[in-house]
C-alpha cells in the first residue's frame, strides 16, 4: 500500500462543515432494480443538447445510442437499458432555470439485453491519443463530479496545452455526499485504471489522486490498489477536510500551489482535473464497453428513512431511487439533488436521475434562514470566502447595482460555494444574491450589446440617408448644369415637354 | 412527491447579530465590575439611564420608519452603545446629560443615517461627543479611583442616585469635595507646567503604568477583549493597529526626549485605550470591512487618540478618533481590497 503524501499548497478561509456522511457510507453501493421507466434528457451535459436519433416506438438495447452530439460541445446519451422508447417530450429535470427539458422516455422491458460492440476492445496502450480521446467523446462521458463538461472535449482543449498534472479529485468535500467515498473504497481499481488511460491520452506523467482526510478507508483502498498496480506515475494525495478544497481551481490551488487565472482553466497552469467517478466511467467505458449509462449517487438526508449510496441507471427517477432506500420519512420537506451547500432544490421527485446527479438529498429543516438583517460588515464572509473577495462590499455593490464596482471587486470570479452565507450573523443569502447580480450583468452586458447594435444600425441609416441626400443633390446639380449648358431654349423645350404631360396626366385622371 | 423551492446553501448559518452583540456585552462584565469596584455604582445608573433611552430611542425610531420593533431590538445593538456610553462617561452624571448622549447616538447617529448596518459614526461615541461638547462641566467632573488619596470619600449609593436624579450634593458635599483630576489631565496639566513624567508618577492617583484604578479597568476590560478574540467575534486587526497606532508614537516620543512625555504604558493604561482598541473602534459597522483596511483604520485611530493627547486641548481623544476615522472609511475601504484569488493585483483582471 502507498502512503499519502501531505505537502500542500495554501486555500485561502473555507469551512469545516459538518460531514454528515457516516449514515450513508455504512453499507456497500446497493443496485437499484431496472426501473418500469427511464426518462433520460438529451441534455446532460454543459454545451449543446445532443439529437434523438431513435424514433417513437423503437425498441432500443441496452448500451446503444439514443442521441448524437450536436455541435462543437456535446456528447452523446446511451440507453441505461432496454424497452421501447415510447416519447419524446418535455419532462420535469432537476435544472435551476426551466422546470421542464426534452427527455428520451422508454418503457423498459426488464431483461436488459446489451447491444453488440460495434468494435472488439483493443488495449488502451496501443491507441494513439487523439485516437483515445475520440472514443472517450463517444462513450457519453462527462465531468461526473457535477459540472459535466463533455470530458473528451475536456481532454481535446487540455492536449493544445503544456500539461504536468493529472489530478484526480476524490475530494468531495460537501456534506452528506459520500458516493466518491463508496466508490473509491469499491472501484479503486477502475479508478487507478481510468488514470492510466488518462495520463495516456493526455501524455502526462505525472498523476495525483487526492482524497480528503475525512475518507480513511478510500484511502486506504486506493493505497493497496496502488501497491498492486505498481505504476509510480501515481501519487496519492490526502488533503485536510476543508469545504469547498473540491472545487476544480480550489483543488489545483492546494495540490500544487498555482492560482488559475480568473476566467481562465486548470489547464493555464498545466493541470488538467477528473473526478474519480470519471476516470472510473472512462475505464469501464475504454476497457469494458460499457458507455456512461449508470452512476453513484448518494441518496441521504433526514428526510430518507434508509440513507445509502446506489448503482442506478441514469434516467431512473429520483421517486423510484427514493423508494428503493426506503422512502421519505416523516419529516421529509426539502428535495435537493446535489448536496446542501451548491444543490439545487426541485420541486417534484419525477425528475430523472441523470450524469449529473451525485446526491439526492432530502432534508427535513425548512426553517429559511430567518428573516434577513442588515449587514454590519463583520467582514466573517471575506475570511471564509476561497477567493479573497470582499462579499460585504459586492453585497452593497450588487443592492446599488454598480455594474462597475461589482466588476472590480470580482464578482465574475465568486464560485457560489456559499460559504459567506453560512457565516453571515444577518443572514443575508448573499451566494443567491450574488447569482442573481450575475444574471444581471450578463442581462445588462446583453442589453449593452443590444443597444450597441442598434445604435450601429441607426448610424448607418443616418450616414445611407446622408449619401442619398447627397448623390439626389449632386443629380440635380448635375441636370441644371446640363440644362444650363444646353442653353434657355433646352430649357424651354424641356418646361413645355414637362407642361403636356402634366396636362396629359391631370386629363386621364 | 412534491417539495418547495428554495436557493442554496440549505444550511441555516450558527449565528446572528443578536447573539454576536450578547457576547460583547458579557465581554464587557469585568470590565463593568472592576469599574464599579473603583468608581462606585454611578456607572450602573449610568448604565440604567443609557439602557433605558438607547431602548426607547430606538423603539421610536423603528416605528417612525416603519420598521418591525420586537425583532429589530433582539439584536442587542442598542444595549451595546448604552454600555460603551455608560464607559465613557464619568461616574457621576446627571440623567439628562446621559440621555442626552444616548438619544443623539441612537436617533441621529444611528438611525437618521439608516439603522444599524448603516450608521457611518458609532453612535456612542457621536452621542459622547455631543454632551462632551454640550456639558463640558459636568463631563469633567470624574472622581478619583478608591485607593486614592487620605481625604477621599467614596459615593454612597443614596449621594449617587441623588446626584444622577438631581445634578446636586447633600449639604455636606460639594463638587470640589470629590471630583479629582483624572491621570491624563494630570499629566497634560504638568508637562504643560514644564514638570517631567518622572514627576509627576508619584501622584497618589499615579499606578504602575497608567492611573490608579484605571489600570486595573484596563486590564479587565483587555479580558474580555481577549474573550472576544477566542470566539472570533472581533479580529485581530483593529486592536492590534489601535494598540500599535499609539504605541509606536509614544513610544518615539518617550525615548527620544525622555520625561517630556508621558510613556507608552500611560498611554496604554489611562483613559479609554483599551476598551477602545477592543470595543470601540471593532464596531464593524463604521469601521473599515477589509483586513487590511482595518489595519489602517486602527492605526489612524491609534495616532489619533496620540495627536488628541499630546496637542490637543481634550485630555483624552479616543472619541474624536474613532469619529474621524470613521470619516475616512469609505476612503480606506476601495483602497485596501485583497488580492482576487487569480489575479496579479488587487481587483484589477489579469485576463478577460
Amino acid at each position: 500500500m502507498s502512503a499519502p503524501t501531505y505537502d500542500l499548497g495554501t486555500l485561502h478561509g473555507g469551512l469545516r462543515l459538518p460531514g454528515e456522511k457516516s449514515v450513508s457510507t455504512s453499507q456497500e453501493i446497493q443496485k437499484v432494480p431496472i426501473p418500469d421507466q427511464l426518462v433520460l434528457p438529451i441534455a446532460q451535459h454543459v454545451g449543446e443538447a445532443a439529437h434523438p436519433v431513435v424514433g417513437i416506438g423503437e425498441y432500443v438495447l441496452k448500451g446503444q445510442l439514443l442521441a448524437e452530439p450536436y455541435g462543437s460541445l456535446s456528447a452523446p446519451i446511451h440507453a441505461s437499458s432496454s424497452g421501447k422508447v415510447v416519447a419524446i417530450e418535455p419532462w420535469p429535470v432537476s435544472r435551476r432555470f426551466g422546470q421542464t427539458a426534452p427527455c428520451i422516455v422508454i418503457e423498459c422491458d426488464g431483461d436488459d439485453q446489451a447491444i453488440e460492440q460495434a468494435q472488439p476492445l483493443e488495449p488502451f496502450n496501443t491507441l494513439e491519443p487523439d485516437v483515445l480521446l475520440g472514443k472517450i467523446t463517444q462513450g457519453g462521458i462527462v465531468g461526473l463530479g457535477g459540472a459535466v463538461f463533455p470530458t473528451g472535449q475536456k481532454l481535446m482543449q487540455a492536449t493544445t496545452m503544456p500539461l504536468q498534472y493529472l489530478i484526480l479529485n476524490g475530494v468531495e468535500c460537501e456534506s452528506y455526499i459520500s458516493c466518491d467515498d463508496l466508490l473509491m473504497r469499491e472501484q479503486a481499481a477502475e479508478v487507478l485504471g481510468g488514470a492510466q488511460i488518462l495520463m495516456h491520452a493526455l501524455r502526462v506523467s505525472e498523476c495525483y489522486v487526492v482524497i480528503e482526510s475525512d475518507k480513511p478507508e478510500a484511502l486506504k483502498a486506493i493505497g493497496t490498489a496502488m501497491g498492486e498496480l505498481n505504476d509510480d506515475r501515481i501519487v496519492l494525495k490526502q488533503v485536510p477536510t476543508i469545504y469547498p478544497s473540491g472545487g476544480e481551481d480550489q483543488l489545483v490551488q492546494l495540490v500544487t500551489n498555482l492560482e488559475v487565472p480568473s476566467g481562465g482553466l486548470p489547464t493555464d497552469v498545466g493541470c488538467v482535473v477528473q473526478n474519480v467517478g470519471t476516470a472510473a466511467a472512462i475505464y469501464r467505458w475504454i476497457c469494458e464497453g460499457e458507455p456512461l449509462i449508470a452512476r453513484v449517487t448518494t441518496v441521504t438526508g433526514p428526510g430518507i428513512k434508509a440513507p445509502m449510496n446506489v448503482l442506478a441507471r441514469i434516467g431512473t427517477t429520483v421517486a423510484d431511487v427514493v423508494e428503493f432506500s426506503g422512502g421519505y420519512s416523516e419529516s421529509a420537506e426539502q428535495l435537493v439533488i446535489g448536496g446542501p451547500m451548491t444543490g439545487k432544490s426541485v420541486t417534484t421527485d419525477r425528475v430523472p436521475l441523470v450524469k449529473a446527479t451525485n446526491c439526492v438529498l432530502v432534508l427535513s429543516d425548512t426553517d429559511p434562514l430567518g428573516d434577513e438583517q442588515p449587514c454590519i460588515r463583520c467582514g466573517e464572509c471575506a475570511v471564509v470566502c476561497p477567493i479573497q473577495l470582499l462579499p460585504q462590499q459586492l453585497f452593497w455593490y450588487a443592492c446599488a447595482d454598480n455594474e462597475a464596482k461589482m466588476r472590480s471587486h470580482g464578482l465574475i470570479d465568486c464560485i457560489e460555494c456559499g460559504c459567506c452565507d453560512l457565516v453571515c450573523p444577518s443572514h443575508i443569502p448573499l451566494t443567491a444574491d450574488f447569482r442573481n447580480a450575475k444574471a444581471r450583468i450578463r442581462e445588462l452586458a446583453d442589453e449593452k450589446a443590444r443597444a450597441e447594435r442598434a445604435r450601429i444600425r441607426f448610424e448607418s441609416r443616418n450616414e445611407r440617408m446622408e449619401q442619398e441626400q447627397l448623390s439626389r443633390e449632386q443629380e440635380l446639380a448635375q441636370q441644371k448644369d446640363t440644362a444650363l449648358k444646353a442653353g434657355p431654349a433646352a430649357i424651354e423645350e424641356i418646361m413645355r415637354r414637362q407642361k403636356a404631360k402634366d396636362k396629359k396626366d391631370a386629363d386621364e385622371t | 412527491m412534491e417539495f418547495e423551492r428554495r436557493d442554496a446553501p440549505f444550511v441555516t448559518p450558527a449565528t446572528d447579530v443578536g447573539a454576536i452583540m450578547r457576547q460583547v456585552l458579557y465581554a464587557l462584565i469585568p470590565a463593568a465590575l472592576a469599574y464599579v469596584w473603583y468608581f462606585g455604582t454611578g456607572f450602573i445608573f449610568n448604565l440604567i439611564v443609557a439602557g433605558v433611552f438607547c431602548v426607547a430611542g430606538e423603539a421610536a425610531m423603528l416605528r417612525l420608519r416603519g420598521k418591525p420593533i420586537e425583532a429589530t431590538l433582539m439584536d442587542y445593538s442598542a444595549l451595546v452603545t448604552a454600555a460603551l456610553l455608560a464607559f465613557a462617561m464619568p461616574a457621576l452624571t446627571p440623567w439628562w446629560v446621559t440621555a442626552t448622549a444616548a438619544l443623539f447616538g441612537i436617533v441621529v447617529a444611528k438611525h437618521l443615517y439608516g439603522g444599524l448596518g448603516y450608521n457611518v459614526f458609532n453612535p456612542a461615541m457621536a452621542g459622547y461627543v455631543v454632551v462632551l461638547i454640550a456639558f463640558p462641566m459636568d463631563m469633567n467632573l470624574w472622581t478619583a479611583a478608591r485607593m486614592g488619596d487620605i481625604d477621599y470619600h467614596f459615593m454612597t449609593v443614596a449621594e449617587t442616585v441623588r446626584y444622577t436624579l438631581t445634578g446636586t450634593f447633600p449639604d455636606y458635599l460639594s463638587f470640589d469635595a470629590i471630583s479629582r483630576a483624572t491621570p491624563l489631565d494630570i499629566v497634560k496639566a504638568g508637562l504643560n507646567d514644564m514638570r517631567t513624567f518622572e514627576e509627576l508618577r508619584i501622584y497618589p492617583a499615579m499606578g504602575d503604568f497608567g492611573g490608579r484604578g484605571w489600570e486595573w479597568i484596563g486590564n479587565f476590560t483587555a479580558i474580555g477583549g481577549a474573550w472576544l478574540l477566542l470566539r472570533k467575534i472581533i479580529r485581530w486587526h483593529i486592536p492590534v493597529a489601535v494598540l500599535a497606532g499609539l504605541l509606536i508614537p509614544s513610544g518615539l516620543m518617550y525615548f527620544l526626549s525622555t520625561g517630556l512625555h508621558p510613556s507608552p504604558g500611560f498611554h496604554l493604561f489611562s483613559g479609554g485605550t483599551i476598551l477602545c482598541a477592543f470595543f470601540i473602534a471593532t464596531d464593524p459597522v463604521s469601521a473599515a470591512t477589509s483586513p487590511k483596511g482595518r489595519l489602517v483604520y486602527g492605526f489612524g485611530i491609534g495616532v489619533l487618540i496620540y495627536a488628541v493627547r499630546e496637542w490637543g486641548s481634550y485630555a483624552d481623544g479616543v472619541a474624536f478618533a474613532v469619529l474621524l476615522m470613521n470619516m475616512a472609511t469609505p476612503a480606506i475601504d476601495p483602497l485596501k481590497t485583497p488580492r482576487i484569488v487569480g489575479h496579479q493585483k488587487p481587483g484589477r483582471k489579469k485576463s478577460q
